[in-house]
């Protein structure tokens, strides 16, 4: 139809790779054909429509960073009674094709140019809309320091474990804080609880340095992270947040 | 991530950006980003800040200061259906023109 911005118009992806990230989260890189490009934080709708013409959408986030070709990489946890995710994680394959639209939002989103440093806080696949951050500051190697404090039920959870080690090794200025709540492998050193107010107040950039805070996670993390931040001294309007949906258990 | 055709009957709390969609469907820009100002108290936030509550009904926004209904939306009729909204709960939606990314 006419008028409708290109952002807005169903189009048909293509699943380029299927990527298993831990035993319930896999990334999906797909090609969008007249993808107009996004902003680190935006999301990507999915349509899926059943044979008999039943539809139902959700709303992913972009785990990419913005890049000038036509590839988005979602980052997808497979909720066990999902109507979605079970068909994006177990089904789809590469070569797979799917109606999908976007870039969406903008409120939780981060430019380069908007600097820090930068306080990201994630639960669970919460990490998906800060990792594109994370990307898209090595890509443009802005000087931006960030502190990563991301919450984890178990090792073996723990998204991107790879590419944040690596990358935090190679960067003075990226520093990644894990902590596991419900298990935690022999010898583990970081921390075992869940994300509180001596927490942040010894991993995150003190108030003072006026940080931009992005926290995305499930619903009691976030609301919790974003009130300690507000009692820790963090103005208020510089701590965005992001609930997500279920993610099958407490991180 | 989740939406209008979210199907869980339990109620969720998430927030405005999961309704960053439907928001754009309807006023056809990026609305998360606009400030909005509770009628009941007084607080300023940007829409992807408020409280959702969804069902395949419709959604509802709150104030996350003191979570009274700020904008309400419910969608009628399939393919061809309409949009309800009621935004008595809103004095003021302030717009900064975006230019799209």
């Amino acid at each position: 139809m006419a008028g409708i911005p290109a952002r807005l118009a169903w189009r048909r992806a293509v699943v380029l790779r299927h990527i298993q990230e831990t035993p319930r989260v896999t990334s999906l890189v797909l090609d969008v054909p007249g993808w107009v490009g996004h902003r680190a934080g935006q999301h990507l709708d999915v349509r899926l429509t059943a044979e008999d013409g039943y539809q139902t959408e959700r709303s992913y986030s972009i785990a990419s960073a913005p890049a000038r070709d036509t590839r988005v990489t979602l980052t997808v946890e497979r909720l066990d009674d999902g109507e979605v995710s079970p068909y994006l994680t177990d089904v789809l394959r590469a070569g797979d094709e799917l109606e999908v639209r976007g870039p969406i939002g903008g409120w939780f989103t981060w430019r380069p140019e908007e600097g820090g440093p930068l306080v990201l806080v994630a639960g669970g696949s919460g990490i998906a809309p800060l990792m594109a951050m994370i990307r898209q500051r090595a890509a443009v190697r802005s000087p931006v320091p960030v502190c990563l404090l991301y919450s984890s039920r178990a090792y073996e959870e723990i998204i991107y474990r790879e590419e944040l080690d690596r990358s935090a090794a190679a960067d003075g200025d990226l520093m990644v804080a894990y902590t596991l709540t419900r298990s935690q492998p022999p010898g583990w050193r970081g921390y075992r609880r869940h994300i509180d107010r001596a927490m942040l107040d010894a991993v995150a950039w003190a108030p003072e340095e006026r940080p931009l805070v992005f926290v995305c996670g499930p619903t009691p993390l976030v609301e919790s992270v974003a009130t300690t931040c507000v009692e820790l001294g963090y103005a208020p309007e510089r701590v965005k947040t992001e609930r997500f949906g279920p993610t099958g258990g407490e991180t | 991530m989740s939406d209008l055709s979210d199907r869980s009957d339990e109620p969720r709390r998430l927030d405005g950006n999961a309704a960053a969609g439907v928001l754009e469907e309807i006023f056809t820009f990026e609305v998360t980003s606009a400030q909005g100002t509770c009628a009941g108290c007084g607080q300023t936030a940007p829409l992807g800040a408020l409280l959702l509550y969804g069902g395949e009904m419709g959604i509802v926004l709150r104030c996350p200061a003191c979570e009274r209904v700020e904008l309400r939306i419910a969608r009628h009729g399939g393919q061809d259906g309409r949009y309800w909204i009621d935004m008595r709960g809103m004095t003021t939606l302030r717009v900064v023109p975006i230019i799209p990314a």
